[in-house]
């Protein structure tokens, strides 16, 4: 059997000179762990961090009707969205499932639509059945380079290399400019609880972008990050990775994402199903779990409480920050209130653990 | 990577190390750079009967968690209580202050039939190929 052929970001040369341990995700070959997880995780909280994440889809939205298009496919309000402003919501399916979580980016001309990498064929041929025609859809992920830079020194790092107004961004705001030279969005947006940016430009000018972050990053210990301690990061944050705690067969109020959902807006995929579940209660819940010992939580473990299975683990990991397993999971709605004792079944052992409130990790630097 | 020639190895990554009819197992270099950092260690209590190719012990690591596997038959007498408190260790050091069981062997000859370090590398190469 012939292997699979692995797509390659703009950065694939750097992260194997790196000496990253590379894995398949998503069809990309990516970088999980350069250095250590903890380590690269650390580097994030205390100084700085550069994510490879050209793995992400990016779209792009034109013409008339373009905002009213996404707002009949997502929960948030995409309306109100001013121009420089960026955008976080879930898609949902008309049965209110999460077809996706994405950020939507408002320029004075169109939108651009940024999505997860394992989602990007799935989300395209959604968006374009609901398309109409007034409005151009098209699909640049192959054309576009995202860089990610995390950490309270993030700042310092971009301070010589960008305008001005960069520096000025708000959390969740945007603006378009040269980052070393070359023609760039940047945003303040980040995916770690860490102040930080967001960096979208051509791949050929991938090199001279990388070696440009490098070499600034150096009098501020910018260390490369894998997906690893990516993991890591968004976990301590309570953040939805799709596919773990979120897909097709969960709402977004099930998920704690009440906040993304705007159910006074007119009409939109999911409305329906989210109001009944808005007005007869959630039959389940994500709710953040911690545990004592040094046993991790895993993806997929069942969750009890008095010997009844109540839910299910859908991310856990080992907190680098907190020194201790934390994770999330679906409970039944009686059991997820802040306290609830729980266990979770590990294998042949049965592991005390309890209900607590996300984020785990409350001394992030980003800016909200 | 390193694999030194006087230990033997099992296809699931421990090594085992002989010395005056005491059996020493850890896991190798492969296996830690596979699982990343380890942040917990599970062994056995002193005293336990185990039986070989059956699991011994759990390491947690960030990522992802994996049971350890006896490479021979004995008696655990002695544990590495050390990995209790420093359970990176095993990502520092695998073969020395990484170490996980002492045990005594129910066939002592059985250690000559595991892995040799050419045959484990072998092993190895074939993983990444």
């Amino acid at each position: 059997m012939q292997p699979t052929t692995l797509k390659h970001t703009p950065f694939y040369e750097f992260h194997r000179a790196a000496g990253a341990k590379l894995v398949d995700f998503a069809g990309f070959e990516m970088p999980v762990r350069y250095t250590g997880d903890v380590r690269e995780h650390q580097a994030v909280r205390t100084s700085a961090g550069l994510f490879d994440i050209s793995h992400m889809g990016e779209f792009d939205v034109r013409g008339p009707g373009g905002a009213e298009f996404l707002d009949q496919l997502l929960t948030n309000d995409v309306a109100a969205l001013e121009v420089g402003q960026a955008l976080y919501s879930p898609m949902c399916r008309p049965d209110a499932g999460i077809v996706d979580d994405l950020l939507v980016y408002r320029y004075d001309d169109h939108f651009m639509v940024v999505v997860n990498a394992s989602n990007i064929a799935k989300d395209f041929e959604w968006m374009a059945q609901h398309k109409p025609a007034s409005v151009s859809f098209e699909d640049h992920s192959d054309r576009t380079a995202l860089l990610a830079v995390q950490g309270p020194k993030a700042a310092d790092i971009l301070r010589e290399h960008v305008p001005e107004a960069v520096l000025e961004l708000g959390y969740y705001r945007f603006t378009t400019g040269l980052l070393f030279g070359i023609p760039a969005t940047i945003s303040r947006t980040g995916y770690t609880g860490e102040d930080g940016f967001e960096l979208y430009f051509a791949p050929e000018h991938g090199d001279r972008v990388w070696e440009g972050l490098i070499e600034a990053g150096r009098p501020h210990e910018l260390e490369l990050i894998g997906l690893g301690a990516r993991d890591t990061l968004r976990l301590e944050m309570g953040y939805m990775l799709y596919g773990n705690d979120i897909d097709d067969g969960t709402t977004p109020l099930e998920a704690g994402l009440g906040w993304t959902v705007k159910l006074k807006k007119h009409e939109f995929h999911g409305k329906a199903v989210l109001e009944k579940q808005k007005t007869d209660g959630l039959k389940r819940r994500l709710v953040g779990i911690q545990l004592d010992g040094r046993r991790v939580l895993r993806h997929g473990m069942t969750l009890t409480c008095s010997d009844r299975d109540v839910g299910v683990v859908t991310s856990g990991t080992f907190s680098p920050s907190l020194e201790r397993p934390i994770g999330m999971g679906y409970v039944e709605s009686g059991a997820a209130a802040i306290g609830t004792a729980l266990e979770v079944q590990a294998g042949s052992n049965s592991l005390p653990a309890r209900v607590t409130a996300r984020p785990f990790y409350t001394r992030g630097t980003h800016r909200s | 990577m390193e694999y030194p020639e006087e230990l033997r190895y099992t296809r699931e990554h421990e090594w085992a190390r002989e010395e005056a009819g005491v059996i020493t197992v850890g896991i190798t270099s492969y296996a830690t750079d596979q699982l990343g950092d380890i942040v917990f260690v599970e062994l056995p209590e002193p005293g336990r009967k185990i039986e070989v190719g059956k699991t011994f012990g759990v390491v947690e690591a960030v990522k992802t968690v994996s049971d350890l596997y006896a490479p021979l038959a004995g008696e655990v007498f002695e544990v590495n209580s050390q990995l209790t408190d420093n359970p990176a260790a095993v990502n520092q050091d695998p073969y020395g202050e990484g170490w996980m069981i002492k045990l005594r062997p129910s066939d002592p000859s059985a250690f000559a039939k595991l892995l040799s370090h050419v045959d484990y590398e072998k092993l190895i190469e074939e993983h990444r190929a």
